[in-house]
């Protein structure tokens, strides 16, 4: 079944509800920030300049300097780049792989299946967040390890959705047709059941793309992952926080508010992806 | 039959304590390079490495050392944190009680807000009420916790000056600590007979609670508005109606009670999600419990506390859902019943 999103179909969909229209332009924003971001911004984002330390908002620094004499605006606009990569790699790769273990787990069924639902049942038995801290602190503190984090404790969300909607699919008739027809269990998987589990599970993964953001950004306001002096929201947020009681709002003010609409947009944008989609699911 | 149905989901919590006791094993030796030096501290030499190695057991094998982790847990031994050089364990019963209040307040917090909110908003569809419960619940889902909490501290100490300031527990330049009962310093000043002391505390306590508690709301107030809906919509709330039965009777003796199982049944997922959140409340708020205790040994790497840290809150956890399915048995004995 191949999805193609017709004009008239996002018409449809937009009229219905304006705030997915709105969702798309921050979206557009972005992922123009991700891509060509630190090419525009006004000025180096790692640059210092000790003589304006601190400077609130002006004409030349639209978001004020941090503690370093560094362009906020600059910094949150590069940040974008960092941020929602984190985010969109972990999501996919738990996509990728969460589909394919439940797929294997819902196909097989049996121990293969006791055995993969087993793991996402010990997944499910920490609080979430502080088993990402876990596997941060254990793996070592980088990018990469935040990201396999956030695959993780992702996993059994995907895995069991997955599991579920191919176990439903084993024994359909088209299924047994493919197989009457000589065709092995993987090309079955790949070619007859995967693709029509997908485009609830590309809900679920869009839905699921601002609680990534989240996560990463949480691990790295507390000190995980990513280091300073890279720009990224969650530890300019931390950074900006000690500026606190000297009324320095605009240190974490900014970057806070740009991870706020990006998780916002993403999180409209599942709902309208959901109505287009999967109208049933509406609420 | 009741009391076997209960003993089998007592024992049904025991594979993941299980996993969890697997996993947290696995994450320590997955430490980079040699986890002796880790464990070892920054300060250690060859020699003091040799020594922590062999003490750890680090240079058998990993099943030998896996029996020998399992047999120091039985004892109630987590290791020694580095940076307090004190048993892991004494650190984290000490600081426990702290965070658990701060908890329990965002709970209590949540739920007397939240399950209102969204009866109102199922008893009165496109309402302002329901207007609002739907602000919120998208306000709760695109916020960072620790976004809204400096957002909080910035706007309630530092501009309006309304609470104190949002450093730790209790302001022991003006007030002093009560005798250590219960742990929880509401109880305590109370049991103290100290009323300022309550009054300071509790004044502590309002701002990282609202913050912690805002998000743990926004998932029981939609759960709430869809369980009332669904309910509201059934036949026998028809029936009811057509009996002629007060609004009052129908919504809340009929309707919310059928709800209530919807509702403690996502209180799983908003205990993983207040465990979590309450590292980076406590973070912010300077709080002395084993959240921020957990932060500064991730950046000390100090790797026997976090893991002490680690398997506390999961074991927590595990329980508070052994807890959340025992309940849901008592309100509808369908799920008693059930195999």
């Amino acid at each position: 079944m191949a999805t193609t999103l017709r004009l008239r179909d996002l018409r449809y969909a937009f009229g219905e509800n304006p705030l997915t229209a709105i969702a798309l332009a921050i979206f557009a924003l972005l992922v123009a920030c991700a891509i060509v971001g630190p090419a525009l911004v006004p000025h180096d984002p790692l640059a210092t300049n000790s003589d304006s330390r601190l400077m609130p908002p002006s004409a030349e620094h639209w978001f004020g300097t941090d503690q370093l004499g560094r362009d906020i605006l600059s910094r949150v606009v590069v940040a974008a780049r960092l941020d929602l990569g984190m985010a969109v790699s972990a999501v996919l790769l738990s996509l990728a792989i969460g589909t394919t273990l439940g797929a294997i787990a819902g196909y097989r069924g049996g121990f293969i299946d006791h055995l993969i639902g087993r793991v996402f049942d010990t997944i499910m038995a920490f609080p979430l967040f502080v088993l990402a801290m876990g596997i941060v602190a254990a793996l070592g503190n980088s990018v990469a390890n935040i990201v396999i984090a956030t695959v993780i404790i992702n996993l059994p969300f995907y895995g069991r959705f997955a599991r579920a909607e191919v176990n439903i699919r084993r024994d359909m008739a088209y299924v047994e047709a493919a197989r009457m027809g000589g065709n092995g269990a993987a090309r079955i998987l790949v070619r007859h059941i995967v693709p029509n589990i997908l485009p609830p599970m590309m809900v679920q993964a869009s839905l699921n793309m601002g609680w990534a953001i989240l996560n990463a950004a949480g691990l790295s306001f507390i000190g995980l992952g990513v280091r300073p002096p890279a720009a990224e929201w969650g530890i300019m947020v931390s950074e900006g926080a000690s500026f606190i009681f000297s009324g320095e709002w605009w240190t974490f003010v900014f970057p806070g508010g740009a991870l706020v609409l990006a998780v916002f947009c993403f999180n409209l944008l599942g709902d309208g992806l959901r109505d287009m989609i999967d109208p049933r699911r509406r609420t | 039959m009741g009391s076997f149905s209960l003993l089998r989901r007592v024992a049904g919590a025991i594979p993941s304590l299980i996993g969890v006791i697997i996993v947290t094993f696995l994450l320590s030796r997955a430490l980079p390079g040699d986890p002796a030096v880790y464990f070892a501290g920054p300060a250690a030499n060859a020699e003091s490495v040799q020594q922590v190695r062999e003490s750890l057991g680090l240079d058998k094998s990993w099943p030998e050392q896996f029996v020998r982790y399992v047999l120091d847990l039985a004892h109630g031994s987590l290791g020694n944190a580095l940076t307090t050089g004190q048993p892991v364990l004494d650190d984290l019963v000490q600081r426990l009680p702290a965070s658990m209040e701060l908890t329990l307040c965002a709970l209590l917090f949540a739920v007397v807000l939240a399950v209102p909110l969204g009866v109102l908003a199922a008893a009165k569809p496109d309402s302002l009420v329901d207007h609002l419960c739907r602000a919120l619940v998208t306000v709760g889902a695109a916020f960072p916790t620790f976004f809204v909490a400096l957002l909080f501290v910035y706007l309630f100490y530092y501009l309006l000056g309304w609470v104190p300031q949002p450093l730790g527990r209790l302001d022991e330049i003006y007030y002093s600590m009560p005798p250590t009962v219960t742990g929880f310093l509401l109880v305590d000043t109370l049991l103290a007979g100290d009323l300022e002391a309550f009054r300071g505390a509790a004044a502590q306590l309002v701002l990282p609670s609202i913050s912690l508690g805002l998000f743990a709301l926004a998932p029981i107030a939609r759960m709430t508005r869809a369980a009332m809906l669904t309910a509201l919509g059934s036949d026998f709330v028809r029936t009811a109606r057509a009996n002629g039965l007060s609004r009052r009777t129908v919504l809340f003796t009929y309707a919310f009670r059928n709800a209530l199982l919807g509702i403690v049944n996502t209180m799983g997922m908003v205990f993983s999600f207040l465990l979590g959140s309450n590292v980076l409340i406590e973070q912010v708020f300077g709080w002395p419990g084993v959240g921020s205790y957990a932060v500064s040994a991730v950046i000390a790497s100090d790797y026997a506390a976090v893991q002490g840290f680690i398997l506390l809150m999961a074991v927590a956890y595990v329980l508070l859902n052994l807890a959340v399915d025992l309940v849901a048995g008592l309100i509808d004995p369908r799920v008693r019943f059930e195999g």
